[in-house]
């Protein structure tokens, strides 16, 4: 998407929410060679700034520099919830339906490049904005430090801060995903995930974007 | 050497008793400058009981308590993290104007979103994990 666009002033800044450094981002952004930036944030600082729980959630800003859309899940929708877990597969209904979904996001983002179509007005990009609390913020000042402690070798120290910012916080998989992939690696995704997962009930993991045509 | 983490980035610094710094190094890290007033942020002036800065030395945790502000330290006392109030992040977001950050590529090599002014752009995250 982005080399058909770049020659419309328009640029993607992908961020790596990468507590782990970047060489754990590194084999993803070198097989990809993309043309746009490529940032590395250990410390969540982007996630907390902008109020994002999740991956990929993106934010649209505009050439004066104004929200106009976002934080929301940049085209990625719930339907690996209903995967079989046993082999960790999707039928191919789902993995149509979920491409469809990516297409449609990535066709609104085109849309709103060329046309300015899907910008929210002031009041609905207000609207659209997470409410940071005390609780929030204290759950980002306790995860940066986890970040820090993880990173000079006390991880048992770090663990209590990521344990507090996940209670304080609970909303953020970003902090909870990335504590445990700090332990051993691969544990954003095992058995805990799926039981956090199972726990949302009716609640969304990736929470649809309310845009024409977007099926989540 | 004493480790302090706040939104301005990360920093090393010459403390003594806690986290008494100089008002330079206060200011590098808090964005907030110490005048006869008290500490000053653009227009805005807080004014501090004297023990706060005495010894012409910044008591940075007693001054970010002061604000209300989420603040932190590890058990060793190694490092302090100055975290940023709910309101006045709530404040920023609903301006509308983007948050400005800065931070490296695979390089090493630091990029802000500011010198993107005039583009359009897609600012999104992903994790490998």
């Amino acid at each position: 998407m982005f080399d058909s666009l770049k020659a419309e002033n328009f640029m993607v800044v992908a961020v790596a929410e990468e507590s782990r450094g970047a060489e754990a981002a590194r084999p993803w952004i070198e097989q990809a060679a993309p043309g746009y930036w490529c940032l590395i944030d250990q410390d969540h600082r982007l996630a907390a700034l902008y109020g994002m729980v999740n991956v990929p959630q993106c934010a649209w800003i505009d050439e004066q520099g104004r929200v106009v859309r976002g934080p929301e899940a940049t085209g990625s929708t719930d339907h690996f919830r209903q995967m079989d877990l046993a082999t960790r597969t999707m039928t191919p209904d789902l993995l149509e339906a979920r491409n469809a979904a990516r297409v449609s996001y990535m066709d609104a983002v085109r849309d709103w490049v060329l046309t300015g179509r899907h910008a929210l007005a002031e009041d609905a990009a207000r609207a659209a904005l997470p409410r940071i609390t005390p609780d929030i913020a204290m759950a980002d000042t306790h995860f940066r430090l986890g970040v820090w402690l993880h990173r000079h070798g006390k991880a048992t120290e770090a663990a209590t801060h990521f344990a507090e910012a996940s209670r304080l916080h609970p909303d953020s998989w970003n902090m909870w995903r990335q504590a445990a992939d700090l332990d051993p690696v691969g544990n954003a995704s095992g058995e805990a995930f799926w039981a956090r997962v199972a726990a949302l009930g009716d609640r969304p993991f990736y929470k649809p974007p309310d845009l024409p045509g977007f099926h989540g | 050497m004493t480790n302090v983490l706040s939104d301005a980035g990360d920093f090393t610094v010459d403390a003594s008793e806690g986290l008494r710094l100089t008002p330079d190094d206060a200011e590098r890290i808090t964005g907030w400058t110490l005048k006869p007033e008290g500490m000053c942020r653009g227009a805005v002036c807080v004014p501090l009981p004297a023990a706060m800065t005495s010894g012409g030395r910044v008591d940075l945790p007693a001054f970010w308590r002061h604000l209300g502000n989420p603040l932190l330290t590890d058990a060793a006392k190694e490092v302090w993290v100055l975290g940023a109030g709910a309101e006045e992040r709530n404040a920023s977001l609903i301006g509308l104007e983007a948050p400005g950050i800065t931070l490296p590529d695979l390089a090493g090599v630091p990029h802000s979103l500011a010198a993107l002014r005039g583009k359009k752009v897609l600012l999104t995250t992903w994790a490998s994990w």
